[in-house]
């Protein structure tokens, strides 16, 4: 809301510059700034009246004006404005003048005759981006007067953004309450003499909902002048304010609309039939409004209409059919309160900008309508003269009171600051709040009707602390029973895996968590996503079921950027449907393309592999790793023969694999990058650390390669050979694994490091023979191997 | 033999392990003097033929000359030691500036490593870190708040919905405090950091982004104690004297509420919005309004980095260029 300083003035006027008011405000709980009403005044331009125009001898588009600028003898000056006519006041510039454009005024001849100044448009006064021919001015202004004085161009706009609870303050006559309660000054409220009734005209009203429209107002002014003009001094507030001049009628509701905070509408008399009726919309029913489109209305929505037709989107906008032309000379003026939740989401329904909207969603003044529709008729008559009938006013006239209970201590209790009660009363009283005092430091306030924002006690606190200054409430240190966290040992946090992760050479990435239904598709077919209702994309339009989605955009970024190697992850919560539910779980994710290691000297390199990703997963299981099973399993996104199931036990805990080679292509990836996912909630779960005793006595090593079918998996033989090694065999090493010459085609050959160790004794040779044969012996019972020796 | 002859022989040997070159010729010259058959040795063998007067002087020079020679090769065996490890260590010798080998370390987001950051400081002040679903229900992101269907707060954050408007993407984490509310019993004393998810998306916005807000609730929390916390939060966060400004302003879940600005150069910046617990919340949720009181507050993680780090684009945090990423390490 924008507003003019002068105006703000004649309402409220601090001994203060419009800055420290601003600063105030601020302070206060307001956003705003200030600007000048001109960046550049124009100066040597003063009001002009064109005595005389005749057609200039040489050019047919020109005219030679005789101008009056009130020093006696006229000035001749040529003009190319159609509009140019004997008796207009226009804004004229003096030879020497300078226009804020920074065009300088000089003596000047035009085809053959001399020009003494300019007449100015709108325009070329930086007043207006259009140009629509000379600025007219009131047939009152004076010949020789500044235009700067005129029009008050010295002036200030207060550009004002109100929080949404103080509704109130969306007027000159709200935000000067304000300034008077922030700065303790009393209030000048302009004398208005009210209209005089002449006629007898009433039409009937009626509300079908009161809670919907506690109360509504309306006349008839007829007779008006349909000639008319609104006054320059309206137009420039109007203009100030970034509103339009439409109609002197149209201007007069938002004037009043912007000096009260009470929105108007007018309706051209001639055009109802009947009863004026609040009501709500049927599905369905059409209104075509004075933007021009036509609407179709949500069933419920409220609206003004008459016996035939929809007239009116209450506390919206007005019908085009119902509203006032240039014609109009006799209209029924409205002004209600509608109740903010019978019109809230009204206007960004249909997307409408409507001033009267803002208002009414915020609220607005119950007792303020009468008040309101005095005042813009008093305009109204004034500028357009016309014959005053009589108010016909539905609904409550006068809105319940409202009292709320304020005590002292809880007060103090919740600022944790003493404010002596007789600051209180005098904080309040500033704001119209009257008080009454009861017994133990409480008091009853009457609330006023414009704060429908004040209705508990915190309410009067805050205004109470706003009008102190939060700034004076002390921070203080305070006593506070505090007890540790809970924080379980065994439940590893997720910063711990990642500082596993980052130790380990890989780089955390943040992504957004919506994702393209076709890429999540590819991913995890097997997924039901969520979509979103509303999204900002088609690409982004289902929440994640997997992190890997982020994570090859991410990569993806980075390789068109000369990236290959990256080791990128992300911790982050993936969204799925499971029977009508929605799941959320916590994983934790890892992308590896590139080489192995580190481009650097010295060390041979190879493409990263699914075994050097393994062990990623398998570091970052941590103290647990034992409890976990890789299983070759297949999974629709990855490589059916490089991917595996990670299984707790018999609970799934995630997969690794490498990208399936058709997954890749479908979405156009330049190569296959090797993946994990787990499932946090699962990983997360730690043993708390029981040590075993250890043994004095010395480990022995026995190696042994044991020759099997390639398909074997290790797992497998390392079972068989665990089961069958009995207690003395402590560990069983993987050291080489050896493909071609010297075995037969399909075998492979597993090099195993057999270590025995006892508690109570050093082991014997025999010992060692002996459980070393009974391995051998499992392995080529079990699983067909052959030993060599 | 006479006395000139050993001394003869004494320079003699002087000179030849002067020029031993390496400890093998030492070694052999070693063996020739004072070995069995050594010349050396042999002189003493020759003393028990000598008549007794004429042994004694004799067996003295020769003993000396015995002992000079001996320290003469041992002086020389050192030399020849320390020269063959200095050649060693010579011929070892590498480039220590060339590159380590091995792997470098990753690092953290820069948004995990400030939320990292803002929970260990107030985790300091006894809060403890709580997480909760990102996809909420009505109650808990706005009626419980005290944001009812027509208020107009909820024209300001536009919100994500899914499952035909049931549900919807949390606008902020205060549903976090909300559930915690409901299952704990005063005093709670937690920070609620998080991702949260609004309609909006331009140079300055993103449809997702993440916050950390906070709840102290017990029996006579003020706002004085609000202001000392976040005021000592500020300082230790940007690592120097913040000077805060508490301003009245609106959120419908507290009462009084207050924005905090922080001075920026000679700017003024906005930094995070705050209040006391709201009764209609603490009714909510069912704890007494009258016996606590409870403040609240919460911040964009993403304006406490780009301010903390001086990054002046949000984008950054969300296009993942490694060449931004790698610079938090």
């Amino acid at each position: 809301m924008k507003l003019s300083e002068t105006w703000l003035r004649e309402w409220v006027n601090p001994p203060a510059t419009i800055h420290d008011i601003a600063q105030r405000l601020v302070m206060g709980g307001f956003e705003l700034d200030i600007e000048p009403a001109m960046d550049t005044l124009p100066e040597g331009v003063v009001v002009g009246r064109i005595v005389s125009a005749e057609k200039h001898p040489q050019a047919d588009r020109l005219q030679v004006c005789r101008v009056d600028v009130g020093t006696g003898e006229p000035l001749q000056i040529v003009c190319g404005a159609p509009n140019a006519r004997p008796g207009l006041h226009a804004p004229c510039a003096l030879v020497g003048a300078r226009l804020p454009g920074g065009m300088e005024i000089t003596q000047a001849r035009l085809r053959g005759v001399d020009s003494f100044g300019m007449l100015c448009s709108a325009k070329e006064l930086a007043l207006s981006d259009k140009s629509e021919g000379l600025l007219e001015l009131d047939a009152t202004a004076k010949p020789g007067q500044p235009i700067t004085d005129y029009l008050n161009l010295q002036d200030h706009v207060l550009n004002l953004e109100i929080t949404p609870n103080r509704g109130d303050c969306l007027s000159v006559l709200g935000l000067a309450r304000d300034i008077a309660a922030l700065y303790g000054v009393n209030m000048k409220r302009p004398n208005l003499p009210p209209a005089i009734v002449v006629g007898h005209q009433m039409l009937k009203v009626e509300i079908d909902d009161p809670a919907t429209c506690p109360t509504y107002a309306g006349r008839i002014i007829s007779r008006l002048n349909p000639k008319a003009r609104t006054p320059d001094w309206m137009r420039e507030r109007l203009r100030r304010s970034g509103l339009r001049c439409i109609h002197p009628v149209v201007d007069v509701t938002n004037y009043v609309m912007l000096e009260l905070g009470q929105p108007l509408h007018a309706f051209d008399r001639e055009k109802l039939t009947g009863t004026v009726r609040v009501r709500r919309a049927r599905a369905g029913e059409h209104l075509e409004v004075l933007t021009g489109e036509v609407l179709t209305l949500a069933h419920g929505e409220l609206l003004i209409a008459d016996d035939k037709r929809p007239l009116a989107l209450a506390g919206v906008m007005g019908g085009r059919d119902s509203g006032v032309t240039e014609t109009t000379t006799c209209i029924f003026l409205e002004s209600a309160c509608f109740a903010p939740h019978a019109i809230s989401g009204t206007a960004r329904r249909h997307k409408l900008t409507s001033d009267a909207a803002y208002r009414f969603e915020r609220g607005v003044d119950p007792a303020l309508q009468r008040a309101a529709l005095d005042r813009a008729t008093q305009l109204i008559t004034e500028i357009c003269g016309g014959e005053v009938h009589p108010v016909t006013q539905v609904g409550r006239t006068q809105p319940e009171t409202v009292m709320v209970r304020l005590r002292h201590a809880r007060l103090v209790q919740l600022l944790g600051h003493d404010i002596p009660p007789r600051e209180v009363e005098h904080l309040l009283g500033r704001l119209g709040i009257a008080l009454r005092n009861e017994i133990g430091d409480s008091w009853v306030c009457r609330i006023p009707s414009h704060r429908y924002d004040l209705r508990i006690e915190a309410d009067l606190i805050e205004e109470v602390a706003r009008l102190y200054g939060y700034d004076r409430i002390p921070a203080k240190p305070y006593l506070a029973a505090l007890a540790p966290a809970q924080s379980s040992e065994s439940t590893r946090t997720l910063s711990a895996a990642r500082a596993t992760l980052t130790a380990r050479g890989w780089q955390e990435v943040v992504t957004l968590a919506f994702a393209d239904p076709r890429l999540q598709q590819a991913l995890s077919p097997q997924t039901t996503p969520v979509p979103i209702d509303n999204p900002m994309a088609d690409t982004q339009s289902v929440m994640r079921t997997t992190l890997w989605s982020g994570l090859i955009s991410a990569w993806l970024y980075n390789r068109q950027r000369q990236t290959t190697r990256v080791r990128l992850f992300e911790a982050g919560v993936c969204f799925s449907l499971e029977a009508g539910t929605v799941i959320e779980t916590q994983r934790l994710a890892g992308l590896a393309t590139g080489s192995a290691a580190t481009e650097q000297w010295g060390k041979k390199n190879r493409p990263v592999d699914f075994y050097d990703l393994k062990a990623e997963v398998v570091a970052l299981l941590g103290a647990s790793a034992d409890e976990y099973r890789f299983e070759a399993l297949a999974h629709p996104a990855l490589h059916p023969g490089r991917c595996a199931r990670i299984l707790r036990g018999e609970r799934p805990a995630g997969w690794i694999g490498e990208l399936h080679p058709q997954v890749a292509q479908t979405l156009d990836l330049p190569e296959a990058p090797l993946v994990f996912e787990l499932d946090w909630n699962i990983v997360r779960e730690v043993p708390v650390p029981r040590p075993r005793p250890l043994s004095e006595f010395p480990s022995s090593r026995r190696d042994i390669a044991v020759v099997v079918a390639d398909d074997l998996p290790v797992e497998t033989l390392l079972t068989v050979a665990c089961r069958a090694g009995g207690p003395l065999l402590q560990k069983i090493l993987v050291f080489d694994i050896y493909r071609g010459e010297g075995l037969g085609k399909g075998c492979k050959s597993v090099a195993l490091g057999l270590i025995f160790n006892d508690y109570s004794r050093t082991l014997t040779v025999q010992d060692i023979d002996a459980a070393t044969a009974s391995i051998a012996q499992a392995l080529a019972q079990d699983v067909g191997a052959a030993i060599r020796q | 033999m006479t006395t000139a002859s050993l001394e003869d022989l004494l320079h003699q040997a002087q000179a030849d392990i002067a020029a031993a070159a390496d400890t093998r010729t030492l070694d052999a010259l070693r063996v020739d003097l004072l070995g069995k058959k050594g010349r050396i040795t042999e002189l003493l063998k020759q003393l028990g033929t000598m008549a007794p007067d004429e042994r004694k002087a004799f067996g003295e020079r020769v003993n000396r000359l015995k002992e000079t020679v001996a320290q003469a090769i041992e002086q020389r065996a050192r030399a020849l030691e320390a020269q063959a490890l200095a050649q060693r260590l010579a011929s070892e010798r590498i480039d220590v500036t060339l590159p380590g080998r091995g792997e470098l370390p990753g690092g953290l987001h820069p948004i995990t490593r400030t939320i990292e950051r803002i929970s260990r400081l107030f985790g300091e002040l006894g809060f403890e870190t709580v997480e909760g679903p990102e996809i909420e229900d009505d109650f808990h992101n706005f009626s419980a708040l005290n944001i009812p269907e027509a208020h107009p707060a909820r024209a300001m954050q536009d919100t994500f919905y899914v499952m035909n408007g049931t549900r919807l993407l949390r606008t902020h984490t205060s549903p976090v405090q909300i559930r915690t509310m409901q299952t704990r019993k005063p005093p709670i004393r937690i920070i609620c950091p998080g991702r949260v998810y609004r309609c909006d998306s331009d140079r300055t916005h993103s449809p997702m982004f993440h916050q950390v807000e906070g709840l102290y609730v017990a029996e006579r929390v003020t706002f004085a104690d609000l202001k000392y916390d976040l005021q000592t939060f500020l300082s230790r966060f940007f690592e120097r004297e913040v000077e805060a400004l508490f301003r009245p302003s609106y959120f419908p879940f507290v009462e009084p509420g207050a924005d905090v600005h922080m001075r920026w150069g000679d700017r003024w910046l906005e930094l995070l919005g705050c209040g006391m617990v709201h009764p209609k919340v603490f009714e909510a949720v069912g704890i007494d309004p009258e016996r606590y009181t409870g403040y609240a507050f919460g911040m964009g993680v993403e304006r406490m980095a780009m301010l903390r780090y001086g990054v002046d684009d949000l984008r950054l945090f969300f296009d993942n260029d490694l060449r931004f990423l790698e610079q938090f390490k």
